[in-house]
């Protein structure tokens, strides 16, 4: 792997609960629109949650729907959106050169459910189980099912980190870049969780599903209030290419992947542990070749959970004490937590900023938990700061992974 | 039930899985595979169809019966029949 290979960012396609391309959602990121519902969960009720609408029909057959998964639908979507933001010529493309790697937090649940429910209707006799079972819930199967959908030929799977899939997925995707696995890559994360049950359940009964009236208020990380985690759908995939073959077909380049870190807590299944955090992103600004001071905002994973904010803050303080003009913010306030899509989302919102110098904030803060305090948190109104130049995106999962990836700026001429 | 009756009953069927597909001009003496975008996955579609909606069972081995329209009538007849299924 020639680690000095430069790999940039040149298209992005994107379905958030609250855009469903990159222009809707950083507006709605910026006006301080959220977009969270009730939606019906089998066994569990009315469920607040973050449910995407974009027009899957736009890129895939009827039958594809019948046959495929959500979460296929989605990163379907959001790759041939990033393909055409991109402005390459797909078509002359060697599809044998192009790789897939998606981040997911988890993948089968949903199918796997449904198939229960729908043999349940029949006293759980097994011959009425769906044979697309299989090549439903197989792990590569939203990376699959993009290869069949744009006749993609070269390598195809996804990476399962909890919740820092969507970085794990991009780091993926750069390091196959270098090695020279392939020439182009759809790289990001992708997420159908709010159609299953089990993972409503499973935060519900860990204390850790938000609740509140009116469902735009429910995720609420860094609030005195927040009671924790909104469950969303949604997918963000990004073209990535070495900096030459960008160059050399005059691509518009969005960003340079500056540098990246994923370690692990080995602590506790699911509280996260600052000092590792702490350690992951050093670790990227060492490989970056930065200090924290250059970091212009540091988009955090916090889902609003009592503690676990608590935990990011203290990371974060650790590293960015000493940096007045680093800004740091957070977008699941406006759109839950989309899962393996988390991470992929919150920094395409961000990446506009080096073109507007604006950082977005995190909403939902009526009261600041004096716990979760830090003096360069942009609350509730965007905060104008003249120039970004780079982007530290934070995102942690279950079984104590952390990833942060650094996002520069694209200079020419360094 | 007549032939004709469970034609239709497989072109329903045919509409559910495969709904992308005009199935205005489907000649039953065809094959289903030379005519409509139907690969082994939906046949299985069919199968598990049958067996949902009408109890019907169609043994792997006799999966060939199920070629055209034609055949899935003659084939389908008698064990329509056999459930006692009034047309």
């Amino acid at each position: 792997m020639d680690t000095s290979t430069r790999i940039v960012i040149t298209g992005i396609g994107l379905t958030a609960p609250n855009g469903n391309t990159l222009a809707e959602y950083r507006k709605n990121l910026l006006d301080g629109v959220a977009r969270v519902q009730n939606i019906e969960v089998r066994h569990m009720g009315q469920m607040h949650a973050g449910v995407c609408d974009f027009d899957p029909l736009k890129y895939q057959k009827r039958k594809e729907l019948r046959n495929g998964t959500r979460v296929g639908s989605v990163s379907i979507y959001c790759a041939r959106e990033a393909v055409n933001d991109c402005g390459i010529d797909f078509e002359a493309l060697d599809k044998s050169r192009i790789g897939v790697y998606l981040g997911v937090t988890e993948h089968g649940n949903v199918e796997t459910e449904n198939e229960i429910h729908n043999i349940s209707q029949f006293n759980y006799d097994t011959k009425f189980w769906t044979h697309h079972h299989n090549p439903r819930t197989v792990a590569n199967n939203p990376a699959g099912e993009v290869t069949m959908n744009m006749g993609i030929t070269g390598p195809h799977y996804t990476i399962g980190a909890a919740c820092a899939a969507g970085n794990a997925g991009l780091i993926q995707a750069a390091q196959m870049l270098m090695l020279g696995d392939c020439d182009f890559a759809l790289a990001g994360g992708v997420s159908e969780s709010i159609h299953t049950f089990g993972i409503f359940a499973g935060f519900k009964n860990q204390g850790a599903l938000a609740h509140h009236e009116d469902p735009n208020q429910a995720s609420r990380p860094f609030d005195q209030d927040r009671n924790g985690i909104v469950v969303s759908e949604g997918g963000c995939i990004y073209t990535l290419e070495r900096l030459e073959d960008a160059q050399a077909r005059g691509a518009n380049i969005i960003g340079e992947l500056a540098g990246w870190c994923i370690n692990s807590d080995a602590t506790d299944a699911v509280l996260p542990n600052p000092e590792r955090q702490a350690q992951c992103m050093n670790m990227a600004l060492k490989r970056a070749g930065m200090r924290p001071q250059d970091i212009g905002i540091v988009s955090t994973h916090a889902t609003a959970t009592p503690q676990g904010d608590i935990q990011e803050i203290k990371a974060v303080r650790e590293v960015f004490s000493d940096c007045p003009n680093t800004w740091v913010n957070n977008t699941k306030s406006y759109i839950g937590h989309a899962m393996g899509a988390a991470g992929a989302l919150e920094l395409a919102g961000n990446l506009p900023s080096f073109e507007d110098g604006i950082v977005h904030p995190t909403i939902n803060v009526d009261n600041l938990d004096p716990a979760c305090e830090f003096p360069t948190l942009v609350l509730n109104k965007p905060k104008s700061v003249g120039r970004v130049d780079s982007i530290l995106n934070n995102s942690f999962g279950m079984l104590g992974i952390n990833s942060a990836l650094i996002i520069k700026r694209y200079e020419p001429n360094t | 039930m007549t032939k004709d009756d469970i034609k239709q009953i497989v072109l329903d069927i045919i509409a559910e899985i495969a709904p992308d597909e005009d199935l205005s001009d489907v000649k039953p003496e065809v094959r289903l595979r030379d005519q409509l975008e139907l690969d082994s996955m939906d046949f299985l579609d069919i199968v598990m169809e049958l067996r949902k909606q009408y109890g019907i069972e169609v043994p792997e081995a006799d999966y060939p019966e199920l070629a055209s329209l034609d055949s899935c009538a003659n084939y389908l007849e008698p064990k329509f029949a056999a459930l006692g299924t009034k047309a």
